[in-house]
């Protein structure tokens, strides 16, 4: 099963191969760590073994001894050169690049040191001696909300609360649910994780003879890292250049700043050398953003035929020790306000306290769309736990709740108004791609005989595409994004956008865009991210943004260029303007269906016979797009489980898909299977667990688990096209729907196939041993009734 | 210490400190940068290289000394004269990347099993590829390329 391909147009829906391949099958990317220049000092940094503890004395004498090291420094040498915080990306908070004053996480950042080889770094980061004096340790949101150890002293307000947020009604809510004939209620966690992309994060800081700070780093948003550098550096962003080179996975992991960047440049300027810090997988799942970690109180209000008539949501959302959360300033819950998913709600309040806690800080990241794996995740379980209670279908009952296709563009309880969709349909595609009634044949069959076999549905509707100026903005930087467009004489072209692939395929998917656009052949047209000099200001590559933003900026600049074009080509055919129409991918005379001119001829034409028009072809645009866009999918889980082991084994799973147009449906289709497995890690196996006492229990691969090729399902998918109305090409973007869609899928599988013995609930992440518990609980309770 | 290896045909004759491992050798002192490290336990097999014409090693965990005198094959050394190996072509066919990262290591896994096993079933493959992690593609392309390359290499005709 696979997304559709479109042949009938020129480029876009053609499941073309992509064209950054080559470089990447042959050993030749260019990974930030395979830059080498000459000079290069390598950077290590020392890290607390203490989640919470008094910075007491730092001894960099030792260190200092071991060939090679050229300097070591630490919180105190940054705050004096006032680099000692960083502004988080979502600006209610600041964070420490070097600990100053205490540490307040395992594996914080203490002192970075500066060596002529990597083993030199090591060396001299073991001898670094610091002498700590441990603090009590407050390790999960409800300790903190008592305020009993108050984590952040350096703040205005002495509490651990960051922040409380909410929307909708909440007397009107709390009024419907007590007026309804049915109420369930869920406390849903969903786990602490982290995205944990192959190429851990890393950075070469080099001041070159101009002065400039030539900067290459593994980020998704190269643009706002050069403003925020110059912001926090004082160096004129025009003498700062930020380059991401080619990345090797992103997942959010990406994007926030790190203390072992802002390290690297000091160590740049204050040595004049090069320096290279690339961080260790441990580094990696210890101090980089994590994701998730929100505990959800979920309430739904419905009519005894399960017709919902309130939900009601309160989160304590644990972000470690510094609010890192990279989400735009107007949200820090991200886009949580989705929460009532693809039903037609008519009453809702959400709400999130956050707190600081002796854990490493995040929250954003691992595909989620600003918190829409958090919401979708709750709002699909709690649907079927009130279709359980109810002894409704769970099928029946969201076929009952779904926004029709005729509410569209639909406004929420919580205030989103969804762009388009046709959810009946797309999940009557799915119920017949995977045979349901089948299923649900067998289902009964087996559950006879005592087998425990599950189906498990996700009928999930995310917000991507941030979005628009009136209401998103991070570090006060509206976001936009931008394309620029410049075709040359003999038909080829270049694009350069302001997102950044991580492997998303931007070189092969804009092409198809400006290709579609003026009829050239995408093979020639080439496509430059990431390099901050030469691309047009963008906002990056994260929360599915990069279609629905940048994809309409390349549209729209394509446009453009086609609107001069037919300038020149009436100059050309010898015709007024007004008679000349693009039809069949070239320019026309009206009527006169001989006399053409394709795009290829008319660039050459715009340098060599421009007439009275401006020579050249190029155009640039910054798209503020008017709203978000809301792609969806109904996703079928299958599952078999072992009643004596609690062993799962997903037998099928099924994803359909609706993300709009698709540009490379070869592309989305990867989207979806990677996505799909990240979810699949995420309902079954990775948890980043912190025990009572702050210390980090899944800090490398061998505890932080990511699925092989021997345990990863077969992924089935499947598309339905229902374009958004007010994106130029109609697309809306896709690469995090299935990490939103798919742990609901599984989990409510399970919990299906668990249903015979009374099992309503296991959280995540769902492991055999939570399986074979819930099993013998179950059991038991039934014997001893 | 003195180590001299062989790495796609040329001798690489160096003095390095006794703990180099393999994968930093080959980056740093031959300048083949597409041997890639990914992980610090040896669990993620984005450096894997294969070891005299037959094994499969992880770069990571093995010392430049302990490659002394053997012969390795990275993925600079796949293509011949310009041509795709069809390993390569397959995964470029089936879209059996995204980011690129696992993809050399994948490839040389791919090369190991494929010389063992000319003609695996999909749970050949998947049990093979089991130290080859992926964040990207959820290991499917992945599959159908190692099929595609495996029926390529057995056609008569086939690049060796």
């Amino acid at each position: 099963m696979s997304i559709e391909a479109k042949t009938e147009r020129h480029a876009l829906g053609h499941r073309m191969k992509r064209k950054e391949d080559p470089r990447f099958l042959q050993g030749k990317g260019n990974y930030v760590d395979d830059i080498s220049m000459p000079g290069m000092l390598y950077a290590a940094i020392v890290r607390s073994p203490y989640p919470h503890a008094t910075l007491k004395n730092i001894d960099i004498g030792e260190a200092m001894k071991v060939p090679g090291v050229k300097a070591v420094i630490t919180g105190k040498d940054l705050e004096a050169a006032g680099l000692g915080w960083l502004p988080t990306f979502h600006g209610l908070d600041k964070q420490m690049v070097l600990a100053i004053g205490k540490v307040l996480f395992q594996y914080q950042e203490v002192a970075a040191v500066f060596a002529e080889t990597r083993e030199a770094a090591c060396d001299a980061a073991e001898a670094v001696q610091v002498e700590y004096e441990p603090l009590p340790v407050v390790a999960d949101p409800f300790t903190s909300k008592k305020d009993e150890v108050i984590l952040r002293p350096d703040r205005e307000k002495k509490t651990n609360q960051i922040y409380h947020w909410e929307v909708g009604d909440r007397d009107a809510t709390v009024k419907a649910l007590e007026g309804s004939a049915k109420r369930v209620s869920q406390r849903i966690w969903f786990q602490r994780c982290h995205p944990a992309p192959l190429e851990p994060c890393g950075c070469v800081a080099h001041f070159d003879t101009m002065g400039r700070l030539q900067f290459y780093v593994t980020s998704q948003a190269p643009h706002v890292y050069r403003t925020a550098l110059a912001l926090v550096t004082g160096i004129p962003e025009d003498k700062i250049h930020v380059i991401s080179p080619d990345i090797g996975g992103g997942f959010g992991n990406k994007v926030p700043v790190y203390p072992g960047y802002v390290c690297a440049v000091v160590g740049a300027l204050k040595l004049g050398r090069p320096v290279k810090w690339i961080e260790t997988r441990t580094e990696n799942l210890t101090s980089t953003g994590f994701a998730r970690d929100y505990h959800m109180d979920v309430e739904l209000g419905a009519s005894p035929d399960g017709r919902l008539t309130a939900l009601r949501v309160s989160t304590a959302a644990d972000h470690g020790a510094f609010d890192a959360a990279a989400d735009p300033t107007k949200y820090p819950a991200g886009m949580f306000g989705v929460v009532t998913g693809s039903y037609d709600v008519p009453v809702a309040h959400a709400e999130v306290d956050a707190f600081f806690t002796n854990k490493a800080p995040g929250g954003i990241a691992y595909r989620c769309s600003f918190r829409v794996t958090e919401a979708s995740y709750a709002i699909e379980r709690a649907m079927d736990i009130l279709a359980d209670e109810l002894g409704i279908d769970p099928v029946e009952i969201r076929r009952r709740n779904f926004i029709r296709k005729e509410q569209f563009p639909y406004k929420s309880a919580l205030g989103f108004t969804y762009d388009s969709g046709d959810y009946h349909m797309t999940l009557a595609k799915a119920l017949e791609q995977i045979g349901y009634q089948d299923l649900l044949k067998e289902q009964k069959e087996k559950r006879a005989r005592g087998e425990l076999m599950g189906i498990g549905l996700s009928t999930f509707t995310e917000v991507v595409g941030a979005g628009p100026s009136k209401h998103f903005d991070i570090l006060g930087i509206k976001m936009f994004d931008s394309a620029e467009i410049r075709i040359h004489p003999t038909g080829a072209g270049i694009v350069r956008a302001g997102t950044k692939s991580q492997g998303q395929g931007h070189e092969t998917t804009w092409a198809q865009i400006v290709a579609e656009e003026l009829g050239l052949d995408p093979q020639n047209i080439m496509v430059e991210e990431g390099d901050t000099d030469t691309a047009p200001y963008g906002l990056g590559t994260y929360a599915s943004r990069s279609t629905p933003v940048a994809g309409a900026a390349i549209a729209t600049a394509a446009r453009r260029i086609r609107e001069k074009a037919k300038k020149i080509a009436a100059h050309m055919l010898e015709v007024g303007e007004g008679d000349v129409e693009w039809k069949d991918y070239k320019f026309q005379v009206k009527g006169v269906p001989a006399k053409t001119a394709t795009m290829k001829e008319v660039a050459f034409g715009a340098y060599t016979n421009p007439g009275p028009n401006e020579p050249g072809l190029e155009a640039t645009n910054y798209y503020d797009p008017p709203n978000m866009t809301f792609p969806y999918g109904a996703y079928i889980a299958v599952v078999d489980v072992d009643r004596d082991t609690g062993e799962v084994r997903v037998r099928r799973f099924l994803a359909v898909d609706d993300c709009g147009t698709v540009i490379n449906p070869l592309v989305v289709e990867g989207q979806i299977h990677g996505g799909l497995t990240e979810g699949f890690a995420i309902a079954f196996m990775q948890e980043i667990q912190y025990d009572s006492e702050g210390n980090n229990l899944n800090t490398n691969f061998t505890d932080y688990l990511v699925p092989t090729s021997l345990e990863t399902p077969h992924w089935e998918t499947g598309n339905t096209v229902t374009p958004s109305p007010h994106h130029p090409i109609g697309a809306k973007g896709v690469g995090e729907s299935p990490n939103v869609g798919s742990p609901a899928a599984f989990v409510n599988a399970v919990i299906d196939a668990l249903s015979p013995l009374g099992v309503r609930h296991i959280e995540m992440p769902v492991t055999r041993e939570k399986v074979w518990r819930a099993i013998r609980d179950a059991e038991a309770a039934r014997a001893k009734a | 210490m003195k180590v001299s290896i062989t790495v796609n045909g040329v001798v690489y004759e160096r003095d390095v400190e006794p703990r180099t491992l393999l994968a930093y050798f080959l980056r740093d002192e031959c300048r083949l940068t597409g041997t890639h490290v990914g992980c610090d336990t040896s669990s993620c097999g984005c450096c894997v290289v294969v070891m005299d014409g037959t094994t499969a090693v992880k770069a990571c965990t093995m010392f430049a000394a302990q490659a002394d005198g053997h012969e390795f094959l990275t993925v600079e050394g796949l293509a011949q004269g310009g041509t795709l190996h069809p390993i390569q072509q397959a995964f470029w066919d089936q879209h059996g990347l995204q980011c690129g990262y696992c993809t050399p290591g994948m490839m040389l896994t791919s090369f190991v099993l494929l010389k063992n096993n000319p003609d695996p079933s999909e749970a050949d493959i998947r049990e093979g590829l089991a130290g080859n992690l992926c964040r990207c593609t959820g290991y499917q392309n992945i599959v159908k390329a190692v099929h595609q390359a495996a029926e390529a290499m057995r056609q008569p005709a086939a690049a060796s």
